[in-house]
């Protein structure tokens, strides 16, 4: 009998090169390298500079999603008005892709965020390694994939030799007990889960998120799960892969077909955690009594039920300064400038429809400037061709094309200094959304539902007709 | 590729603050280079204008003493470039962040992480000097002397300067032969 395993053992054995020494870390091979221009153009270099080849082009594929404007490019795939710095990065990667023969999702009608393409065209699989120059990586460890971000030098060795040298972390079972009340989404789970570990309290481990709470949810919803462990200080988060996982890849562009396809669904059963296989640590985080979910502060970690009051907690230094908001003040009511729906937290389909179930027949507030931004061209596509697009433009909210946008606002799309908003993006730390800007973390509804009062607000307030779960 | 790296001895540099993440270090609006050099211009932009970065003396520290869990955030390098490039070669906190930490490795930057009532000390003296020996792994300061622990082939790297990517080069025969055994 085998020692029993968890689903990360089972990965990180999987594709183990060279085991780890005291001496010498593990050589672990990487299935899937996901590559943007922005952490990419050094690792080119040093491989331009030693006159290297990329290894496995074909376990290679980049986009361009961090410093592209959210405008509609021209005939030349340039933008007006694109800043020389941010227009040179773009054509670096266009040409280190041709140079390099990696396949580059470019034009108008295929881009989108690495985390979300990478998903929905059936490239993120169950069992596979995954890295990325971005500490979202995390997210295709939805799929029961070991995914995790890297450097750019590490970018280099992985794009030179498809291998990384890596410690391998130690494990953390993360249980959701009890079953969450309509209208709590996947968001508000991440968040609660990150104000009970704190920002580091993942440091050093893999996640693996478990328990009904967790399996009840879609693809996208354990997407926005395994996103956000990184906030947690966790490298990489993980699901088990089960019949749905293997429903939302069954067709898609790079998933396997035919024969292959029951082979590979027979292998990716074998991959859930053990009976009886040991984690490093187990927390358990009770879901059952859980409402939608904000943060207050300026770390993912500060975060609160969206009716409480904000805390008065010192260790949080001149944070509550930062936000200007008092403590033992409430947040509902507080007037917002800026509600932005998208980034690889939210940017799914599934998230733009929960933002359009509650903005449907309603205005947002003239104060209120609102961006929806899309997380790629199929999203984009999908949310057009449903009526969801002509919901947001009907509400008043500007309709983009896709990309990491305000999120980290690379691409001209900030928040002003001193603006306060509400986002369904991952990171409120301190001029994340533009020099000086002030964030507020919650799920597409209450964004919506925000955006609608002009002020914080709670989305169960608004009754749909639709599900809000995402 | 960075310089051997095997004492540092310089002033202290102190920011207390916890939970410093790599968007404070360098801010996204600066990551639209392409290349690795010139990004201490930038390092810690948005607090280049507040005490105690806005002292001179902050120039000449090559050792950072950060408050708990430095470096969490973005995976981006750039903040271990515009870190080693405006003069710090160590960075001492109670935790480190996980993907800067093996950044700063790559980088000629050690990073160090120590018990809370040796933080405390370190964060209650800015300015003052600290002594690092990467051989014996130990940090020198106010009289004390005091022993860290940091991965082995990160040292080795750190002390040697060398490129892990020459490594991983060198074990292609390993790497084709797992890659013909999975096909």
């Amino acid at each position: 009998m085998n020692e029993p395993r968890t689903l990360f053992d089972k990965i990180w054995d999987r594709h183990v090169v060279q085991a780890e020494t005291d001496e010498r870390p593990a050589l672990l091979y990487v299935d899937l390298h996901l590559v943007h221009e922005v952490t990419s153009p050094q690792a080119f270099r040093t491989l331009r500079g030693r006159n290297l080849r990329v290894r496995r082009p074909d376990r290679t594929l980049a986009t361009i999603d961090h410093s592209v404007p959210t405008t509609v490019a021209d005939e030349h795939g340039t933008w007006p008005g694109l800043s020389a710095a941010a227009s040179k990065q773009i054509e670096e990667l266009r040409d280190n892709c041709r140079t390099f023969g990696v396949p580059l999702r470019d034009s108008t009608d295929d881009r989108g965020i690495v985390h979300v393409i990478g998903p929905e065209s059936g490239a993120t699989q169950p069992g596979m390694t995954i890295v990325c120059g971005d500490s979202h990586t995390s997210t295709h460890g939805a799929f029961g994939a070991l995914a995790f971000g890297i450097g750019s030098t590490e970018v280099s060795h992985v794009l030179a030799t498809q291998c990384l040298l890596q410690r391998k972390p130690r494990s953390m079972a993360v249980e959701l007990v009890g079953t969450p009340a309509p209208g709590v989404t996947a968001k508000d789970l991440i968040l609660a889960v990150i104000g009970r570990l704190g920002v580091d309290g993942g440091t050093g481990h893999v996640i693996e998120y478990r328990g009904d709470a967790v399996t009840r949810l879609d693809m996208a919803g354990r997407m926005t799960l395994c996103n956000m462990s990184i906030e947690a200080g966790a490298r990489a988060g993980l699901v088990a892969p089960d019949a749905t996982t293997f429903e939302y890849l069954r067709g898609r562009p790079r998933a396997p077909a035919n024969g292959d396809w029951e082979h590979a669904v027979r292998d990716w059963s074998e991959l859930p955690t053990d009976a009886g296989a040991r984690f490093d640590a187990t927390v358990t985080v009770d879901v059952g009594n859980l409402t939608p979910q904000i943060t207050y502060g300026t770390n993912p970690g500060m975060v609160m039920p969206i009716e409480a009051n904000v805390p008065n907690r010192s260790e949080d230094g001149d944070a509550l300064e930062y936000m200007q908001l008092e403590p033992n003040a409430p947040l509902l009511g507080r007037p917002i400038d800026v509600a932005f729906v998208g980034s690889c937290t939210n940017g799914r389909i599934e998230d733009l429809r929960s933002a359009a179930a509650v903005l449907r027949g309603h205005r947002i507030r003239d104060s209120v400037r609102m961006l929806v931004v899309p997380g790629s061209h199929a999203v984009k596509a999908a949310a057009e061709r449903e009526g969801l697009a002509d919901v947001f433009v009907a509400a008043g909210a500007e309709w983009r094309e896709p990309g990491c946008s305000m999120c980290i606002a690379m691409n001209g799309d900030v928040v002003g200094k001193g603006q306060l908003a509400i986002s369904t993006s991952n990171r409120n730390f301190r001029g994340r959304q533009g020099p000086g800007s002030r964030t507020l973390l919650a799920s597409p509804a209450t964004v919506a539902a925000s955006a609608i009062e002009g002020a914080v607000a709670d989305p169960r307030d608004f009754a749909t007709t639709e599900t809000i779960d995402a | 590729m960075h310089e051997p790296l095997t004492t540092v001895s310089s002033s202290r540099l102190v920011l207390p603050q916890p939970n410093i993440d790599t968007d404070q270090i360098i801010p996204a609006r600066f990551l639209t280079t392409t290349t690795r050099h010139g990004l201490g211009a930038h390092a810690f932009a948005d607090w280049r204008d507040t005490p105690p970065l806005d002292d001179p003396r902050a120039a000449d520290c090559a050792v950072l003493v950060a408050g708990d869990n430095f470096g969490c955030g973005s995976s981006r390098e750039h903040a271990a470039w515009a870190l080693h490039d405006f003069g710090i070669r160590a960075v001492i906190s109670t935790t480190i962040a996980d993907i800067f930490r093996a950044n700063a490795i790559q980088n000629g930057i050690v990073p160090i992480e120590v018990a809370p009532k040796t933080h405390a000390a370190l964060l209650a003296r800015p300015w003052e000097p600290v002594e690092l020996d990467l051989p014996s792994r130990r940090i020198r300061f106010d009289g004390a002397e005091i022993e860290f622990t940091i991965d082995a082939f990160g040292a080795h790297c750190l002390a040697h300067g060398l490129d892990t990517l020459d490594y991983l080069l060198s074990q292609s025969n390993d790497i084709t032969a797992f890659e013909a055994a999975r096909a």
